[in-house]
């Protein structure tokens, strides 16, 4: 080896050691922005829940904030949900952890089991609804606070009903009457459809309870759905595609299909969150809701929302200050009211009236009638986005006629199964 | 390779020069290899630290050894997504191998507007994936899509194209053939325009029609870019995600889940960052093994006089 090469591989080993201390220096950088005195305090939040329409409301309830508090600034950051989860675990991941974020109840226990939340010690949880604000507690201690609830209820196309002389849907609809309604409906020459009901575990875990049924045994060992009232909440869920709901084919289950269908005034009824309720406003043809129908009884989904501070932030005080603004103030009340948005958790229920009055749909009474009878989300442990996965995907193939429904829920047992030991 | 060199005074000068030396190589490699180390050894180093280990990403990483490696060697996940990127290598490589070939040749030759028609089948390569596949989707829209439109003219049922298992992978390879054919064709258009005139000339003397030619002269004369074409290809093709992201998510059913689908998915979707390490790693050590063989393989059928 001549000492030229010798060399030039010295230079080239001192170059990457070089580059290596250049790119491991920079990692530990920290902002501090706790501020001298007089100086306001900068916190950071992270929301999905303004995104889509409500980025202004959000900016309104921020600005009255620091209107009472101008020693602190909020700087907002939105994301679609469809990307908010995998942007906030990398950010956890990361260590750049916004001061306050958005999580949901879904994943409220694994954060709060790998010490990613701060203890909101001396939060007042009075003023929100019990169940929701316990929801977030863990061994006594508060984590999170409860920022919007919503559920899921039958919206219908009046104008599309009367052209063909159907009745409208009530709240004791089962599914036999919603069946027979969307097949009368449906006008596949003339592009319009009479169900949209989306084939996801979403969906089954709440037809399953409408059906009698459990998606999972009481010890929450095993799954439990694979029974005579499993096949039925299945097929209920999938009888639809290719009847009276266009099959994945035609494009169902891709986004913003069904809201597009149902927003073209070319779906009848469709099984959605009352968090739409904003973006039909205007719609060119008559709408109104219905509590979803039922078989053996009624079911209905209800999800919550939640805002967290994070257990790393410097400025946990603050961050505690404006978590309670935003899941508690009148101004947020007020403002979620008002525009439609998810319901606010607080207590105070004569707050909540001015909701029934507070525009289309008419029937905003069907939001709270459907908090009659719940289907609470099973708790399906650490791996619930793989159980999720597979719920969906065996429903899905079910769905396109490549396996039966026995066989799509014998799969779907026996792979769920694996994942709860 | 280190040597211990005891200095006397006649050494001195060599010495200083060595070190000028030495600094000048530092300062040129500098510029690449910040961001080499940077962006390609520090994190590949991480992912094998992190790969020995069960991460959620939200707590402390825990030591499992080799648990998982040992795990997607038994798992069918592992061989499915692999397999499917085989079966993605296979359909997508000779096709816009072909292509661009076929394109290649024909924009070499002296027709109107050749720079425009380069111009043109180019584009595709530099528009965002994203929207390839956007376009796609609706091109093989089962029910609306042109092609099964078209298909319909001849009064056949087109297939599912993405939303059916069978059709799904060969969707994807449609598209990203389509895509990549314009760069295929830009590299073998340079290579082309290497072959010296008097080649053909002197082949056309002995007789030679355009098929010996092209099989005679051509090809062998083009076999060092081809190599070139293979091997990034290959190792293109065994990192397919964006298409497949976008277009079909790995459904349905896991019909065209490749394996960095699975790695996107274990690390964002099902928060197991240790086991889609494993699994990058994985792929890192098929992708060099293949390489290898090529290097090594080459000199049976690479011409680089």
């Amino acid at each position: 080896m001549n000492r030229i090469g010798q060399l030039a591989r010295v230079g080239l080993v001192a170059a990457l050691g070089f580059s290596l201390a250049a790119c491991s220096g920079g990692g530990s950088a920290t902002t501090d922005n706790t501020g001298a005195a007089g100086e306001p305090v900068t916190i950071t939040y992270s929301n999905f829940i303004s995104n889509g329409g409500h980025e202004e409301d959000l900016g309104a309830i921020v600005a009255a904030f620091e209107s009472e508090n101008p020693d602190i600034k909020v700087e907002v950051k939105t994301l679609p949900y469809s990307d908010y989860f995998t942007a906030l675990q990398t950010d956890i991941a990361g260590g750049t952890t916004a001061d306050v974020f958005d999580i949901e109840f879904a994943n409220y226990a694994a954060y709060q089991a790998n010490g990613v939340l701060a203890a909101l010690k001396g939060a007042d949880t009075s003023v929100y609804q019990k169940n929701l604000a316990d929801a977030y507690a863990t061994d006594g201690t508060q984590y999170a606070l409860p920022s919007s609830f919503s559920n899921v209820v039958l919206f219908y196309n009046k104008t599309l009903f009367d052209a063909a002389g159907v009745d409208y849907p009530t709240a004791d609809w089962t599914w036999a009457d919603e069946q027979a309604a969307a097949a009368k409906l449906t006008d596949a020459g003339k592009g319009v459809w009479g169900d949209y009901q989306p084939i996801s575990y979403y969906e089954y875990y709440k037809v399953l309870a409408q059906a009698g049924g459990k998606f999972l045994a009481d010890d929450g060992s095993a799954s439990a759905f694979n029974t005579p009232e499993g096949i039925k909440a299945a097929e209920w869920l999938i009888e639809k595609s290719g009847k009276a709901m266009p099959t994945a084919a035609q494009g169902a289950g891709t986004a913003d299909f069904d809201s597009n269908l149902f927003n073209d005034g070319n779906l009848a009824m469709w099984h959605t969150g009352i968090w739409m309720f904003g973006s039909y406003a205007d719609a060119s043809f008559d709408w109104d809701i219905a509590v979803e129908p039922g078989d053996v009884t009624h079911a209905s989904a209800m999800f919550s929302n939640a805002v967290a501070v994070s257990a790393g932030s410097k400025n946990i005080e603050a961050a505690q200050k404006w978590a309670a603004y935003m899941s508690s103030s009148a101004k947020m009340v007020e403002t979620r009211l008002a525009t439609g948005w998810e319901l606010p958790p607080i207590a105070d229920e004569t707050a909540l009236s001015a909701y029934l009055t507070a525009g289309k749909p008419e029937n905003r009474q069907a939001v709270f009638d459907s908090l009659d009878a719940v289907a609470l989300a099973p708790s399906i442990g650490e791996n619930q986005a793989q159980i999720q996965d597979i719920v969906t995907e065996q429903l899905t193939e079910a769905a396109a006629g490549r396996k039966s429904v026995e066989d799509a829920l014998t799969t779907a047992a026996e792979k769920v199964d694996a994942l709860l030991k | 390779m280190t040597t211990a060199v005891v200095s006397k005074s006649p050494r001195k000068r060599i010495t200083s020069t060595k070190v000028k030396y030495a600094l000048t190589v530092l300062a040129f490699l500098l510029p690449s290899a910040v961001p080499l180390v940077c962006f390609t050894f520090y994190p590949m180093a991480g992912a094998l630290w992190t790969s020995l280990h069960k991460w959620n990403l939200l707590s402390d990483m825990q030591w499992v050894g080799l648990g998982n490696y040992a795990h997607l060697l038994q798992d069918p996940a592992t061989l499915r997504a692999f397999g499917n990127t085989l079966y993605y290598i296979v359909g997508y490589l000779p096709l816009v191998y072909v292509g661009g070939l076929g394109l290649a040749l024909g924009l070499n030759a002296a027709i109107p507007l050749r720079g425009f028609l380069r111009g043109m089948y180019f584009l595709p390569v530099v528009t965002s994936w994203i929207v390839v596949a956007l376009v796609w989707r609706w091109l093989l829209n089962p029910s609306v899509g042109i092609v099964n439109q078209v298909i319909g003219l001849f009064g056949l049922d087109g297939p599912g194209w993405w939303t059916d298992p069978t059709w799904a992978m060969p969707s994807i390879i449609l598209a990203s053939a389509w895509k990549d054919l314009g760069f295929v064709m830009i590299i073998l258009l340079a290579g082309l325009q290497t072959i010296p005139q008097e080649l053909y000339e002197a082949a056309r003397m002995d007789g030679a029609g355009w098929w010996s030619r092209l099989r005679h002269v051509t090809l062998p004369m083009l076999s060092p870019t081809t190599f070139f074409v293979v091997v990034i290809s290959l190792i293109n093709g065994f990192q397919v995600f964006d298409q497949v992201y976008a277009m079909t998510g790995g459904g349905p059913a896991g019909a065209s889940s490749v394996v960095v689908q699975q790695v996107y998915d274990l690390t964002f979707r099902y928060s197991q960052a240790g086991m889609a390490s494993a699994l990058s790693w994985m792929l890192f050590l098929v992708i060099l093994a293949v390489t290898i063989v090529q290097m090594i393989g080459q000199r049976k059928w690479v011409n680089y006089a």
